[in-house]
């Protein structure tokens, strides 16, 4: 799929099939769905039929008539035509998926303790069939592990290569069908139905088949409907002001009137619109289970953000080494490096490198040095290191408290021996100075790491929270969008505190619990608040149902993924950001194209109506401001530029308008400057410049 | 156009400026339930009605109880008034033995006073009895003004209150209004009318015998009780045939500043009272603001249009403004004020002809009542009016800084946008409609005074004026016809009630939503954005309805007086 990010505006792959596509919704069945085009639709088989009747009979002006029930045929082909090309590129998506979702055979075992197995094709699975999925074969349908650890090749729907730990128990355990099992093997218990799979929805939603309207679009399509009916009464009784005044008006004008006077090209592409922001998630490897939650992303108003993996790296990491009284810093970096040298996670390769870089302490091999590594278990709660009869450990200050007090205790019984005076060395002075700064770290939102080295407290490494560069101006936007972001944390209030105040959030839930993250969500929505929130885990679910906008880890639990109503195929928390401003995008496009629609009807009136009084209110000449040649060429400019307008805005529809995050009423003022008076001025440069055009061809 | 003529225009501006608050935080208290200033006075009767009409001021209504009160008390009192007129001949204090009214006319003139239009087909002075003109009109003067008025609350509450389900209770809303606000400032007002020498009797007519020796009969009677609620509920029917035009109506300069206050005073106090009860007074001064740039905006073209004249007239070496059909004792200047002012706030009144106006000045009137009578506009209906364009606005606008639009926290979704453009559908369904098919009847057309673009100008306000509730008449017009009677009363009850019904029905949706709390990513409707933004919707989509019609009617008519051309 990532292949098909880059399927540009005018891809010909696209373009072609859309022309075909274009006739192909000619259909009243699918005209329908669009109220405004429906009516042009109507309006234009009427002057059509009109026109043969003419033809038969002998009727004027056929040449221009024809040419104005061309254009008329054009605008509904062009409304087609940008549905189709928005539906085209989730088409060619949806194609490059199907081709993944090949037949496949399974293995199917009859109980948990079967060791053998029935191969059965992919298809036949039930929900609650149990198969076993080894190295190299395709998991033949969405389930749970069961039991097993492998790795897992999901490109075929993130396109992401690299591959994922998929094992049984905790928040990983969910397998997707039509991804690969490199190595190791699975039991998996089948979800979904075929037909049903998470592919097969994938499919059903890029190609837009279930598209059902949103309920913004369900409003905007009723006050484009009234616009409609206004535009019917104005054109409607013109014919009887004419004829009070002794004329009378071709039809065929009146309906070119009334096609250039109705919102033509918002209704033109309005479905597009829907269609594209759908798109536009995808492309960002998000999908939208409906397109109500796509506009719920853009009415967010308060954010809750897991704080690790989204406002601070995952790990922690040293930044610091601070000494009790008498020992120097260098003592300690020497020694808490030495303690860490075997320490494989990261908070331990930070001190590594903390003391390599700081201290100027090259890392030693544990080899030429005869140490012995101690590891971390969590009886312990410490690590370190035995070297030449000396022992170094570093772990939580009350742990290391214990062990200091205890090797005392030990050393008093055991009587004599190097360690038996490093016990009196851990004085109480001591111990309060150790505690004074671990309790300075906790404050600041660190966490603090005692070293002893010998019994004898060395001093504390301050292990921090890494905060993401640039989080903190991001935070800053959202609060520019009106957002506020709450950061959801299991640590202590002190250290979420010191955090929250860090990355600029706005609020912290510390000691996060699934109940109270609940609460929180009702909370925020009893205040008539939109929430939006991310997560995985199955203990997660209840919260991302009860969230307006849920976006679950593709990486989650089965159970994650049917909560939210979206899904996020790289499992990025940060893209929340994002997701809020595609909603956001959405409404703006839809907001500006209508204002630009209605604006554009003040030059259309400014070119018809002089045009179409002019036989017997010759004095409305004056209002023929654009000097457009004759009156045939202004009615056929008017409409002409009507139907390519819709035409020219397609790649704006499809991109959307661009989000900024500048405030509502900068934005406002901005889109209302480009769209609203851009709207009032385009057309008379517009229709006066196709009116030289066609004059010159000597069409009108 | 002179200074002086400019000053007068800033001066009147001025005092509805100064009323706006005290006026409106008087209203809100009485609304509110609140204590106020006359509640010893009234506060007995009001119980004693609730009593007797078997309520309470406890007890709320779900919008459609509201409005299916509201719908029966306005049908009573179109029947009391059609049978009143029917029977005027054998009711008393009829000193001038008027007959019955004919029933097409007594259907019209009853509509038109339930419907706060008070279109007038025909001349008071000549047809109703003092008792049709006292219990009848007068009274349906009060209480339509108080229905509108209570729509308006009921609408405030919908934005004002959340989670919720009652919008208030009709009987308390119309009670409160009458007794509390419209009552006590008639009063006042009647006492300063008669002191400036207005009559105030229910004598016979008075005959007089004039310098030349004939002898004229002078109609008198309760004239000033009923100018002062004329004015002030923006009713506008007037008791002479000729309105606030005739001496007795109008006497004099203060008169008629006294009239063109009282007639946008309530309404103007609204927009206080919208931001009061919304809890955010400057919401109420931005709707304010944007009915006073379009305000301006017409008074300054319709003042330089009868400033400047006509070229005709000067062609034939006379100099100055267009006098025709003006009175002199109010001059161009204030006929110019005042006929926008009676326009743009669905009065009707008139102190000069405006069939008279130059084309481009007697357009004024004629947008401003197509706009929907949203400049102010009638009391209450004003204020529902033009929330109703807010809604239209903030749903255009709003999706364009990426959100779903919303106003005063209150998020604008289908059912909003459903019924408020069925409110503004339903206005050029009537004026358009009526007008298309009256144009091509020929016994219609035979109705009107003047031939080509003017004739239809005369056709299409008449409508135009029915439907918006105004009233006025642009004059030239017979309306006296079954025709006119029948279809302009129709056109008056479609303009009047299928905006009421989607008013509050909008009110019931809106009460039931949560208030969403303001962020930065709400845009704020109480700035010059939002003013400009309400005024460009309002003037585009009114414009774009009715620019055909006008194209037809008073462009062509300006444009060919360039030319030498009239009609």
């Amino acid at each position: 799929m990532s292949q098909s990010k880059s399927a540009s505006l005018m891809d010909s792959r696209i373009l072609l099939p859309a022309i075909g596509g274009a006739f192909k919704k000619l259909d009243p069945r699918s005209l329908i769905r669009n109220p405004v085009m429906f009516v042009v639709a109507v309006v234009s088989l009427l002057t059509t039929v009109l026109f043969l009747k003419d033809v038969v009979t002998g009727g004027q002006s056929l040449g221009f008539t024809f040419q104005i029930i061309l254009w008329l045929w054009f605008t509904v082909l062009f409304a087609n035509f940008a549905e189709a090309v928005a539906e085209g590129r989730g088409k060619a998506q949806a194609d490059s998926l199907r081709k993944t979702r090949t037949e496949t055979q399974a293995k199917l075992l009859s109980s948990e303790k079967d060791t053998g197995f029935k191969l059965v094709p992919g298809t036949r699975l039930k929900v609650g069939d149990l198969v076993l999925v080894e190295a190299g074969d395709i998991i033949p349908s969405d389930g749970e592990v069961i039991e097993g650890v492998a790795s897992v090749n999901e490109s075929a729907i993130t396109g992401e290569s690299a591959p994922v730990i998929r094992e049984s128990g905790g928040d990983r355990s969910a397998v997707t069908g039509g991804t690969q099992v490199l190595s190791d093997w699975l039991r998996v218990r089948i979800t979904a139905a075929a037909g049903s799979t998470f592919i097969d929805r994938m499919i059903a939603l890029v190609e837009g088949a279930q598209r059902q309207k949103t309920p913004n679009e369900i409003a905007l399509n009723i006050l484009l409907a009234g616009m409609t009916l206004i535009f019917v009464l104005a054109t409607a009784t013109i014919p009887s002001f004419a004829a009070y005044a002794g004329g009378a008006i071709p039809v065929v004008v009146l309906v070119a009137l009334f096609v250039t006077l109705i919102p033509t090209t918002i209704g033109a592409l309005l479905s597009a619109i829907g269609i594209a922001g759908m798109d536009r998630l995808i492309q960002f490897n998000v999908l939208a289970m409906s397109g109500r939650a796509v506009e719920a992303a853009g009415d967010v108003d308060t954010l809750l953000l897991d704080k690790t993996g989204t406002i601070t790296f995952g790990n922690r990491q040293a930044t610091e080494l601070l000494p009790v009284k008498g020992v120097t810093e260098q003592e300690l970096a020497d020694a808490a490096q030495l303690a860490s040298l075997a320490d494989e996670t990261p908070e331990g390769r930070s001190i590594v490198v903390l003391a390599k870089e700081k201290y100027g302490i090259r890392a030693r091999d544990m080899q030429t040095l005869h140490a012995h590594f101690v590891p971390f278990t969590a009886q312990s709660r410490m690590s370190g290191v035995d070297i030449d009869g000396s022992s170094i450990r570093k772990g939580a200050v009350d742990a290391v408290l214990a062990y200091v007090n205890q090797s005392a205790a030990g050393a008093a019984v055991a009587g004599g021996g190097a360690v038996a005076t490093i016990g009196t060395r851990a004085s109480s002075e001591t111990i309060r100075d150790l505690q004074s700064i671990s309790d300075q770290i906790a404050k600041a939102g660190g966490t603090p790491l005692a070293v002893v080295r010998d019994g004898k407290l060395l001093g504390v490494v301050h292990l921090k929270d890494i905060v993401k560069g640039g989080i903190r101006e991001r935070f800053a936007e959202l609060r520019q969008m009106g957002i506020r972001t709450v950061m959801i944390t299991g640590d202590n209030p002190l250290t979420a505190a010191a955090i929250a105040a860090e990355a600029g959030v706005d609020d912290f839930l510390a000691q996060a619990t699934p109940e109270n993250k609940l609460s929180l969500i009702r909370d925020e929505q009893s205040k008539g608040k939109l929430v939006a929130m991310c997560g995985d885990g199955t203990n997660d679910a209840p919260a991302l149902a009860q969230a307006d906008v849920g976006v679950a880890m593709n990486t989650g639990t089965v159970a994650a993924r049917e909560a939210g109503n979206m899904v996020d195929l790289d499992s990025d928390p940060t893209k929340l950001i994002e997701i809020v401003g595609i909603g956001k995008q959405l409404l703006m496009t839809r907001g500006a194209l209508t204002t630009f629609s209605i604006a554009n009807d003040i030059a259309k009136y400014f070119a018809i109506i002089p045009a179409m009084f002019l036989a017997f209110y010759p004095q409305l000449g004056a209002l023929n401001i654009m000097g457009l040649q004759t009156p045939q060429s202004a009615i056929l400019s008017a409409i002409i530029f009507n139907a390519l307008i819709i035409v020219a805005l397609i790649p704006l529809s499809l991109k959307g308008v661009k989000y900024r995050a500048i405030g509502a009423a900068a934005l406002l003022r901005r889109n209302l400057l480009i769209y609203g008076l851009g709207g009032v001025i385009v057309p008379f440069v517009g229709i006066k410049a196709i009116d030289v055009v066609i004059t010159s061809l000597g069409l009108a | 156009m002179t200074l002086n003529g400019w000053l007068q225009i800033l001066v009147y501006c001025g005092i509805i400026i100064l009323l706006v608050k005290p006026l409106g935080g008087y209203m809100t208290r009485v609304f509110n339930g609140d204590r106020t200033l006359l509640s010893p006075v009234f506060v007995r009767v009001e119980r004693g009605l609730y009593r007797l009409a078997g309520t309470s001021e406890r007890e709320e209504q779900h919008w459609t109880t509201y409005t299916a009160a509201l719908l029966f008390f306005s049908l009573a009192g179109f029947i009391v008034l059609y049978l009143l007129q029917r029977l005027q001949g054998g009711l008393p204090f009829n000193p001038a033995g008027m007959g019955a009214t004919e029933p097409d006319l007594a259907f019209n003139t009853a509509v038109s006073f339930v419907t706060n239009t008070n279109w007038q087909n025909y001349g008071g002075e000549s047809t109703m009895s003092y008792l049709v003109q006292m219990a009848g009109l007068t009274v349906q003067n009060f209480v339509s003004a108080a229905t509108g008025i209570a729509i308006a609350i009921a609408l405030i509450r919908g934005f004002s209150r959340a989670s919720g389900t009652s919008i208030g209770n009709f009987w308390v809303d119309l009670t409160r209004c009458t007794l509390y606000i419209l009552l006590p400032l008639c009063i006042v007002l009647t006492l300063v009318y008669v002191y400036l020498g207005v009559p105030q009797t229910l004598g016979t007519y008075v005959d007089a015998t004039t310098l030349e020796g004939a002898r004229q009969t002078i109609a008198v009677g309760p004239v000033a009780s009923q100018l002062a609620i004329k004015m002030l509920g923006t009713n506008g029917g007037g008791f002479f045939n000729v309105n606030s035009a005739h001496p007795f109506e109008n006497p004099d300069a203060i008169s008629n500043l006294i009239q063109m206050v009282t007639i946008f005073a309530i309404g103007a106090a609204l927009t206080n009272v919208f931001g009061r009860m919304v809890g955010n007074q400057r919401q109420g001064w931005a709707i304010f603001a944007a009915m006073g740039v379009l305000f301006l905006a017409g008074v300054s073209v319709c003042y330089w249009g009868e400033a400047a004249g006509n070229p005709l007239v000067h062609a034939l070496g006379i100099d100055g403004g267009n006098m025709e059909g003006k009175e002199t004792r109010f001059g161009i200047a204030l006929s110019a004020l005042f006929a926008v002012i009676t326009t743009a706030a669905s009065c009707g009144a008139v102190n000069a002809m405006h069939d008279s106006f130059m084309a481009i000045s007697g357009m004024i009137p004629l947008i401003n009542t197509m706009l929907g009578e949203v400049i102010i506009g009638g009391v209450g209906a004003g204020l529902y009016g033009i929330l109703l364009y807010v809604i239209i606005a903030v749903f255009v606008a709003g999706l364009m800084v990426g959100r779903t639009p919303e106003y005063l926290g209150k998020k604008i979704e289908a059912k909003e946008v459903k019924m408020a453009m069925l409110a503004v559908l339903c206005l050029p369904l009537a004026m358009l409609g009526f007008t298309a098919v009256a144009t091509v009847l020929p016994s219609a057309v035979a109705s009107i005074a003047n031939a080509g673009p003017h004739g239809f100008s005369e056709i299409l306000y008449a409508y135009t004026s029915a439907a918006a509730n105004n009233g006025s008449a642009f004059g030239g017009l017979t309306g006296n016809t079954p025709w006119y009677n029948i279809t302009l009363g129709i056109g008056m009850w479609m303009g009047r009630f299928f905006v009421i019904i989607p008013a509050l029905a909008i009110a019931g949706s809106l009460v039931m939503k949560k208030t969403v709390p303001e962020s930065a990513g709400t845009f704020p409707t109480h700035g010059p954005l939002f003013v400009g933004l309400l005024v460009g919707v309002i003037l585009i989509v009114g414009g774009l309805t009715f620019f055909p019609a006008l194209a037809v009617g008073p462009i062509v008519e300006h444009l060919a007086l360039g030319l030498g051309q009239t009609f």
